[in-house]
């Protein structure tokens, strides 16, 4: 084929010829097959430009099936069946890899056939009339003219928003409130995704565009969307989803909107400490704080975790079964605390040893640490920015936009302070985290590796860590069950924003932040042995799993429900006494209970399909 | 759709270019039906290939015969031979065969209709036939003449030896000879694809593709897919490439200056080609600038020969019969209907006692036979009246208001939209296959009683029109389903008691208005019918469609008495002329013809828009056409002369709806695009300045004045505009289907 025909049109390769004909047990030989392909080609071209003409009588721009369908008829050639839907057919991404492929989901007949809510029929087909111009002139209103935001852009620019509000919203101009579209959870992904795209658009100054964007993605976060009702809708994604992508713009776009950081933390802030808020707008919270950076969560989170706790305390102790929902709702926030609370205490560690590597004072707050994170990984803290704003620029702000919120006054408390306070709260399973974590050699050899050798410089300057060693010690080991058929693959981690931010913690931040609670992927890398656990949290005095039978056991493990394993039961047995260490009054340790939402299968991370099993 | 092929266009080809034939059966004609009036001015026969005549004659009867259609076969035999076997007109022989077998019955019925039985059938069954055999018969010997050829690789040089000369010459004449680029290319590419040269024919593309006028796009696209000889005879499109000939017009200067200079080279492939598939209408005087070729040229088969729309026209409108109108008002008494629009503009031209007399361009009254008014016409003619003398003058700076109907959650698709003249009643075909109907006005619709019901009522009361009506089923609007495919037109009688409705499964359906049921099926086309419409005066409609030929029907004939056939490919759109006598069409053949009813002929071709024509619309004083196409251009022409005279441009997207005002002052054009855009078509019709000298030669500077005739411009909320219509008081009513996507 000469280069012009593969540009010009679309070709079906010999190969896939010849593979449709062995499906059939016919063996085509390459002539036949080629000869076959460049055929069908031209019959398709045919049938394609015979339906454009249907398409046009039927007044549309748009080419449907019905109309290709139409020209093969009048060909007198078999149609293609099951495709007549007007909607258009969800084209879907794979996170991993460059795949993309249009959604088929299996629909249940007997479901749907015996399902009580039969949907109404549409609406009637109705005419309208209005006087749309008097005399010529007079519009009444103003026709099919766009919001008055958009109004002031330049030609440019209008087009480009009108490509995209058309990509997005299609045409309908009602549609351009988020508020409007919270009910269809696709919509608003779509939104987000879009929200993305300009993020990363290199050629576009957003300017003060920003805090709206930044307040459309807040929504996402944090409102309790009318879609949450219904649990079979998984909006914890797009919350996931969302706080990421705030993180992002926050990255990219920080700096064009001062005091935006204070402003959304304080949002966050809002929302965590009002108990009424539906746990699923706690969620988002948490997310969010999360994925701001692991200093949002020290300010933020931390402080307010006992006061939350308690809150979430009573919702999980409710075993009562019209509880169950919320309780299924409480474990998410619960999990999302808990990676938050993970990262935090990882980060502050590791700023620790940074600082004390570089000789400066070790306290996290300081802008050497905070800098010199920010060369590492700088997706993980804030710009220097906010935090470099004076006190009283903060405690200004406070003023202007607090809404009866206040800060705590945020002292920085230390780190075995802090895995103490937190530990009393989480007990073990907090514990765990940390030893099944995956080391830094778990990350793909091509990310960055600064930050392991921050973390190994202190490792070999032992004497410095002797606070962080006072820390209870625990050891868990890991001993990941066989990868299930079907689960996904792990290595790659959802490609969205880590791709355009290297680093190891972002990757971590991504894969954690998004699958927070629902798949512990970082928890079940494969093949990964325990040896390797983390040097700040030194190994456990009693033996090593392998070494020994285990003295407690802590299971985690994952049920397969339906077709694709999608609830997680994670069950705690400890088997023996907790082991001996020197901890505080576990006043809210209590036994993991059930987490996990049972719902339907999601697809859009695939990193969730795990089931766990983590014999210690 | 491969059934569709050049059948009824090689008819046509022959009824063109010899219209002597046509002249004959309509003398024959003359005798029942149009009083003589037809001066039938036989054209010089513009040299039509004879040998293919023979070639399709001879196909016809080896079909003919291998059908055992044997008394078919010896009566086209003897027609053939009594014709003096170059006007074995393939369409009266077989049709008087056809027409003896179905004769009796069709002479009952077409009685009323004052043509000959034998012109009837004629147009009936034959072209079907014809077609068949075509297909198995015509593809082999079309392409065979594509057999002979040079050294495959030398067509490059060729081709490019012609391009270096055409290059060189003067400016004057390079225009004019530039215009051989396309035709030539795409005949040296078939004849590369035919003769198996696949790596060639595709060299040859890659080369000289990009060469050729931006407007031959997509017919370059469907070109270029197209490299296997398999392939070439299954693609009707270049069939009728190579059917038809191309027509270019050069002026006599130029082609002597190409005729040496091929002549000097000995370039003989190209000569053949020029020979054989291309025709050259020379004509005496300046040769043409670029831009008077660009307006002109961009259809499927060039430029229309300048003979054929030197037939004369009676664009002019036939007189109403007088009325009384009790009414205060004198002044409209006199009045005919159609002399409304020109009333206005008379009394502005102070030309006023004109409309009394026979306008010179008009036809005779009783040229086409039309039904005679009822009562109930009569009193909508003195409705129509009332209304006009409260009609609102428009202008440039008087313009009219507009009023959208929007169909909302129309899901199924609006494909077709019309109201009625009276504005009364709306109609909407739709995709699903149904056709709908609304009432306008707070009338609701009802239909009529059953018969037994019917029984019960006193006839001879006053309101027994009232009191047939079943008030039980009074409603908003109707349902109407009986079509298996979507409703690509509906079009109202003028009478209100009728809805006409073509859709993609090949019928024309009749709807009674009345009891809201189906009356006929009108099967003809056996592809899908792309639009329809009835005539002014009721009773006549045209159909047109996929397979490339327009029909005339009458309401209650299930055979059309008409065929139309000549447009290379997909007839799109149909209008009838406000005096009936004369059916314009368009076609996906991107040119526009204008055919008379009486005989069949096509009288006009319009050639200059760049894509498929679809939507057209006389002006109401019948002098003038607009059509629109899917390159977002309106053009204007001039009937009497058969002129363009008028490019609008400023749509971006397909024209679906054209429509003039009442009086013929503002012309609106509606697309896709979601605007109305209103033009000032008085100023475009006057600022054409028709010397002699273009009027013969029909080569005009079209002044490029759009944005000074674009009165204004009005956007819809994202909906298409599919219909356009005034009321009678010149309020504008467009319409279309919201779409939220």
């Amino acid at each position: 084929m000469t280069e012009r025909e593969e540009r010009r049109f679309a070709e079906v390769p010999r190969e896939s010829i010849k593979l449709m004909a062995e499906s059939t047990g016919v063996e085509l030989s390459e002539e036949v097959a080629a000869l076959l392909a460049e055929d069908v080609c031209y019959r398709l071209r045919e049938a394609t430009q015979n339906s454009s003409q249907f398409m046009r009588h039927a007044k549309r721009r748009k080419l449907s099936v019905e109309d290709f369908n139409r020209a093969l008829r009048w060909s007198n050639t078999e149609t293609v069946c099951g495709y007549g839907a007007q909607d258009a057919l969800p084209f879907r991404p794979l996170k991993e890899g460059e795949l993309f492929f249009v959604e088929d989901r299996e629909i249940n007949l007997v479901e749907l056939a015996l399902a009580t809510n039969i949907p109404k029929g549409c609406a009637e087909t109705m005419v309208r009339v209005h006087v749309s111009y008097l005399d010529g002139k007079g519009n009444l209103e103003p026709q099919g003219t766009v919001p008055t935001a958009v109004q002031s852009l330049s030609e440019d620019l209008l087009k480009y928003y009108q490509q995209i509000t058309r990509a997005i919203l299609g045409e309908d101009p009602h549609l351009m409130k988020v508020k409007s579209v919270s009910h269809d959870l696709d919509q608003l992904n779509r939104l987000l995704h879009m929200v993305k795209s300009l993020v990363q658009n290199p050629y576009l100054y957003l300017g003060s565009y920003v805090r709206s964007l930044v307040s459309s993605v807040m929504y996402c976060i944090l409102e309790p969307l009318a879609a949450s009702i219904n649990p079979l809708n998984d909006h914890w994604t797009l919350r996931d989803y969302a706080a990421l992508l705030l993180s992002h713009i926050f990255w990219t776009h920080g700096d064009l909107v001062s005091g935006l950081y204070h402003q959304i933390l304080l949002s966050l802030q809002k929302v965590l400490s009002d108990p009424v808020r539906p746990l699923c707008s706690h969620y988002g919270a948490v997310v969010g704080l999360h994925a701001l950076g692991w200093k949002a969560v020290e300010r933020v989170l931390y402080p307010h975790l006992p006061a939350y706790w308690a809150n979430l305390q009573a919702v999980l102790d409710d075993y009562s079964v019209s509880n169950a929902q919320v309780k299924a709702d409480g474990h998410k926030v619960y999990g999302a605390i808990l990676v938050a609370v993970e990262r935090l205490l990882k980060m502050k560690a590791l700023s620790l040893t940074l600082a004390a590597g570089g000789g400066s004072a070790g306290l996290p707050g300081t802008t050497t640490g905070a800098v010199g994170f920010r060369e590492n990984s700088p997706g993980l803290s804030p710009p220097p920015e906010p935090l470099s704003e004076p006190p009283l620029g903060i405690a200004s702000h406070l003023q202007a936009g607090g809404a009866g919120c206040q800060w705590e006054e945020w002292t920085p408390v230390s780190l075995p302070a802090m895995y103490c306070e937190l530990y009393s709260f989480f007990g073990d399973s907090l514990a765990v985290r940390f030893s099944t974590d995956p080391p830094l050699g778990g990350a793909p050899s091509s990310r960055s590796c600064q930050p392991l050798e921050g973390r190994k410089e202190p490792a070999s300057g032992a004497p410095n860590l002797e606070n962080t060693r006072k820390m209870p010690q625990l050891t868990a080991s890991m001993n990941i069950s066989p990868r299930q058929d079907g689960s996904p693959r792990m290595e790659p981690q959802p490609p969205s924003l880590a791709a355009t931010v290297p680093g190891r913690s972002l990757a971590r931040s991504s894969s954690s932040s998004s699958s927070v609670s629902r798949s512990r992927s970082s928890s079940s890398r494969p093949g990964r042995s325990t040896s390797q656990s983390r040097d700040i949290f030194p190994k456990a005095r009693f033996p090593l799993p392998q070494a020994g039978p285990p003295a407690f056991s802590f299971i985690i493990g994952g049920r397969q429900m339906g077709r694709r394993c999608q609830g997680r039961r994670f069950q705690t047995s400890f088997t023996p006494t907790p082991p001996l260490n020197t901890l505080p009054p576990r006043a809210y340790a209590h036994k993991l209970p059930v987490i996990g939402r049972v719902s339907k299968p999601v697809r859009r991370w695939t990193c969730s399909h795990y089931s766990l099993h983590l014999p210690l | 759709m491969a059934a569709v092929q050049d059948g009824p266009m090689e008819l046509d080809t022959e009824k063109e270019t010899k219209p002597e034939i046509l002249s004959d059966g309509t003398s024959k004609l003359s005798g029942n039906a149009a009083s003589g009036t037809l001066s039938s001015s036989p054209l010089t026969a513009g040299g039509a290939p004879k040998q293919e005549d023979q070639q399709t004659l001879i196909a016809v009867l080896q079909f003919l015969r291998r059908n055992k259609l044997s008394e078919s076969v010896e009566i086209l035999r003897r027609e053939a031979g009594l014709e003096d076997q170059e006007d074995s007109q393939t369409l009266d022989g077989s049709g008087g065969g056809k027409g003896d077998r179905d004769g009796g019955e069709a002479n009952s019925l077409l009685s009323r209709v004052s043509i000959t039985s034998a012109a009837a059938p004629q147009s009936t069954l034959t072209p079907i036939t014809v077609k068949r055999a075509n297909e198995q018969l015509d593809v082999s010997v079309v392409l065979s003449a594509y057999s002979q050829q040079g050294d495959p690789s030398l067509y490059q040089v060729y081709y490019s030896g012609l391009k270096n000369f055409i290059e060189s010459v003067l400016d004057c004449h390079r225009a004019e000879l530039s215009q051989l680029f396309y035709p030539l290319f795409v005949h040296m590419y078939l004849e590369l694809v035919y003769n198996n040269h696949e790596n060639e024919a595709k060299a040859f593309f890659e080369k000289f593709g990009g060469d050729q006028e931006c407007y031959y796009q997509d017919d370059l696209r469907v070109l270029c897919g197209l490299t296997k000889k398999e392939h070439l005879k299954g693609n009707e499109v270049l069939l009728d490439f190579r059917t038809s000939r191309f027509v270019l017009r050069i002026s006599r200067d130029s082609y002597q200056l190409l005729k040496r200079h091929l002549q000097e080279r000995h370039n003989n492939q190209i000569w053949n080609i020029i020979q054989e598939h291309l025709y050259i209408d020379i004509f005496d005087g300046m040769p043409r600038s670029k831009s008077q070729i660009d307006s002109m040229s961009g259809s499927f088969a060039g430029e229309a020969r300048r003979e054929v729309n030197k037939v004369k026209v009676f664009h002019g409108l036939l007189k109403e019969p007088e009325i009384e109108v009790p009414l205060d008002d004198e002044e409209d008494e006199a009045e005919n209907e159609e002399g409304k629009p020109k009333k206005k503009k008379t009394k502005k031209d102070s030309m006023g006692s004109k409309s009394k007399k026979q306008d010179p361009n008009a036809p005779q009254q009783n040229r086409i036979p039309l039904p005679e008014l009822k009562d109930s016409d009569k009193l909508d003619k003195i409705m129509y009246m009332k209304e006009s003398t409260k009609r609102i003058r428009l202008g440039p700076e008087n313009l009219p208001s507009i009023c959208f109907y929007s169909f909302l959650n129309a899901y199924q698709g609006l494909t077709a939209v019309d109201f009625t003249d009276d504005s009364s009643l709306l109609a909407g075909g739709f995709a699903d296959s149904t056709v709908r109907i609304w009432s306008v006005t707070p009338k609701k619709l009802r239909k009529v009683k059953s018969a037994g019901e019917l029984n019960l009522i006193d006839k001879e009361s006053d309101d027994v029109l009232e009191r047939i009506m079943d008030e039980k089923t009074a409603s908003e609007s109707k349902i109407l389903c009986g079509h298996s495919g979507p409703v690509y037109s509906v079009s109202f009688s003028p009478d209100r008691n009728y809805l006409l409705s073509s859709s993609e499964d090949g019928t024309v359906r009749l709807w009674s208005l009345q009891t809201f049921t189906c009356l006929v099926g009108y099967k003809g086309h056996n592809y899908p019918v792309w639009d329809t419409h009835f005539s002014p005066f009721g009773y006549y409609f045209v159909s047109g469609g996929h397979d490339r030929v327009a029909r005339l029907w009458a309401t209650d004939h299930y055979q059309p008495l008409r065929i139309f056939a000549g447009h290379l490919a997909d007839v799109t759109c149909t209008r009838f002329h406000p005096n009936s006598n004369y059916v314009a069409t368009g076609s996906t053949d991107r040119t526009i013809r204008l055919w008379d009813v009486l005989n069949g002929n096509c009288v006009r071709i319009f050639t200059g828009h760049k894509g498929p024509v679809h939507s057209l619309a006389f002006s109401p004083n019948g002098k003038f056409l607009a059509s629109g196409s899917t390159d977002g251009r309106v053009l204007l022409w001039d009937i009497g002369h058969g002129l363009m005279i008028g490019e609008l441009k400023g749509h971006t997207d397909t024209i679906y709806a054209l429509k003039f005002s009442r009086d013929g002052e503002i012309l609106a054009s509606g697309s896709m695009d979601n605007t109305v855009r209103l033009w000032d078509s008085t100023k475009a019709f006057d600022d054409v300045e028709t010397d002699d000298f273009t009027a013969a030669t029909g080569h005009i500077h079209l002044p490029d004045n759009s944005q000074e005739l674009l009165l204004g411009t009005y956007h819809s909320k994202s909906t298409p505009v599919t219909h356009l219509h005034f009321t009678r008081r010149n309020l504008l009513l467009a319409a279309g289907g919201y779409s939220s996507q």
